[in-house]
């Protein structure tokens, strides 16, 4: 019918090559590994150039803000003297709304640069605004392909509003039925077309993000006089932690920690024509965050530049339940209407809080615009037309796909940590029947952000 | 319904029949077939619910299957929701309730 995916297969790695206008192979170590630092570099950009080129598209300088009554909500449950300041990078001030135009703006540069006349992106949330917005400023060509309906043409309703968004700028948006085949999808439309691909896994896609990380340093210690002690970054497909994690090193805090946080979706089947519908969270959940920390170069180029296991520090999961209760009192308490992208970072950050002292600062990193179809009261319209059960008990019993359940308190938002170990034992495994040399455990030991005694130890478990 | 040339449509396309789908995906997946669809301006006087041409936005041809004129956004805000306003009363009195 529309395409054959053997055929298109054969022909990927060429498809590839020509639409990022990246030789991956100039990359690639002896063995298992590739020079990740020399793929970065490749690139050509420092990041003075990345923060100018931004700033001409409207992007990045981002408000970074005091969430004074949600600190003072959380150290209602913490004990004397704990309760640390929770700020808020608020990223919803960039050009189309979100943190993605950093990415989108350094990707438009690009294949701008490359004399590209268009561009691609397979995406179905914020990155597919910031790319249609910043290809509209550039002129050029863009089209967005999205996984939207299921196979009873039901859709969710945040990813129509992203539709609309796209098209408001002037994108042509392909909507797609269910399924990975998403992916061939758009390797054809990248090779009827030879535009770029605006990949948001390639090197420029993440040092985009780098200037975020960069920031929130500065801000931080321009207000404080210190570094942060924490930044928790909404984890899904890995650039944004990596991103952020990799410009806040570049601005030398090499005391912050860095963690990752998902939406608990765990039992949801992503690629599930029947379970697309039973989720309230199309991103920054543990349907992408877990695969792409495990296998990071399952994306669209042969070697993803998010590798967020090389940068994160500790991982946290919430549930659905807690990130609306979360949602509705950044409204209420800080009139700040966001989200739910950035929201899954602050309902960990509300819990964790209670766990530092006053003195301490956990910064939230992103934000997002939001509006019909993305706000909460239509995910949780939905969420209730697809008979998911609306429960307030407690929040660490919720089953995805069942039902959600909001806390009867906000002292009840309880985070789980996932073991980075186990994360890394499966990525492990499937190197499982390799003779690992020398230089392949050296690019596991950064792969994984541990030492070679620790690989070692996971290896023979 | 006869529709004019040039009209601003949407149209909807069969990528992939069940057969032709990729391997390793769930049941109720590769049992459905995946469909695509796509805005443009037709090409030619068409038929609703017949198949059609069009040249989307930016400029491609793509054939498929007239199903709507002058397509409208249909998401909204959504209905009322209970436990949301419950949730806000909650947030409220805890933040609030003892002044």
């Amino acid at each position: 019918m529309g395409y054959n995916v053997d055929d298109l297969n054969k022909r990927r790695n060429e498809i590839i090559k020509k639409s990022v206008g990246i030789d991956y192979s100039d990359f690639e170590n002896e063995g298992i590994g590739f020079d990740y630092t020399k793929m970065m570099e490749s690139s050509g950009f420092t990041l003075d150039n990345i923060f100018d080129l931004q700033k001409e598209s409207m992007v990045g300088d981002t408000p970074l803000v005091e969430l004074k009554n949600l600190t003072n909500y959380a150290r209602k449950y913490s004990k004397k003297g704990y309760g640390a300041k929770i700020l808020l990078k608020d990223e919803a001030a960039n050009l189309s709304g979100s943190f993605k135009a950093r990415r989108a703006a350094v990707s438009i540069h690009k294949a701008k640069e490359l004399g590209y006349k268009g561009v691609v992106a397979a995406t179905s949330g914020n990155y597919g605004a910031a790319i249609a917005a910043l290809a509209a400023k550039a002129g050029l060509k863009c089209i967005i392909l999205q996984e939207c309906f299921d196979s009873n043409n039901v859709a969710q309703p945040e990813i129509l509003e992203k539709a609309r968004a796209c098209e408001a700028y002037g994108a042509e948006v392909m909507q797609l039925s269910v399924g990975p085949e998403l992916f061939y999808t758009f390797m054809s439309v990248l090779e009827e077309t030879g535009y770029f691909n605006a990949s948001l896994y390639s090197p420029y896609g993440i040092m985009g993000i780098e200037t975020l990380g960069y920031e929130i340093v500065n801000q931080v210690r321009n207000k404080y006089n210190k570094d942060p002690e924490v930044v928790i970054c909404t984890n899904a497909g890995g650039g944004n932690l990596t991103g952020t994690a990799r410009g806040i090193k570049k601005a030398g805090a090499l005391g912050t920690l860095v963690y990752g946080a998902s939406v608990d979706l765990t039992g949801l089947h992503m690629a599930s024509d029947k379970d697309f519908n039973r989720k309230s969270f199309t991103t920054g959940h543990t349907g992408f965050g877990m695969p792409f920390a495990i296998n990071p170069d399952r994306s669209d180029v042969p070697r993803s530049a998010a590798r967020p296991l090389r940068y994160m520090d500790k991982y946290y999961t919430v549930n659905q339940g807690s990130v609306f209760f979360i949602t509705e009192a950044l409204a209420v308490l800080e009139g700040m209407e966001r989200g739910p992208a950035g929201n899954t970072s602050l309902a960990v950050a509300f819990n964790l809080a209670q766990t530092l002292p006053e003195n301490q600062i956990i910064v939230v990193q992103e934000s997002e615009y939001t509006g019909a179809g993305k706000h909460h009261q239509p995910q949780l319209s939905f969420a209730k037309k697809n008979n998911i059960k609306l429960i307030f008990g407690n929040p660490l019993e919720e089953i995805p796909g069942e039902n959600i359940i909001f806390p009867k308190s906000a002292k009840d938002i309880k985070v789980k940590e996932v073991s980075l170990d186990k994360l890394r034992k499966s990525y492990l495994k499937r190197f499982k029947d390799n003779e690992l040399t020398h230089e392949d455990k050296v690019f596991l030991m950064e792969e994984l952000n541990i030492s070679l005694d620790k690989l070692n130890e996971l290896i023979k478990q | 319904m006869l529709v004019e040339k040039s009209k601003f449509v949407r149209i909807r396309k069969y990528l992939l029949l069940p057969n032709e789908r990729a391997k390793n995906i769930p049941l109720e997946t590769s049992k459905v077939p995946m469909k695509m669809w796509v805005k443009g301006r037709l090409n030619h006087e068409g038929e609703l619910f017949e198949d059609v041409e069009i040249t989307t936005v930016s400029g491609r041809i793509e054939k498929g299957t007239l199903k709507e004129v002058e397509p409208k956004y249909k998401h909204s805000y959504g209905d009322y929701v209970e436990e949301l306003q419950r949730m806000r009363e909650i947030i409220l009195s805890e933040m609030w309730g003892e002044e």
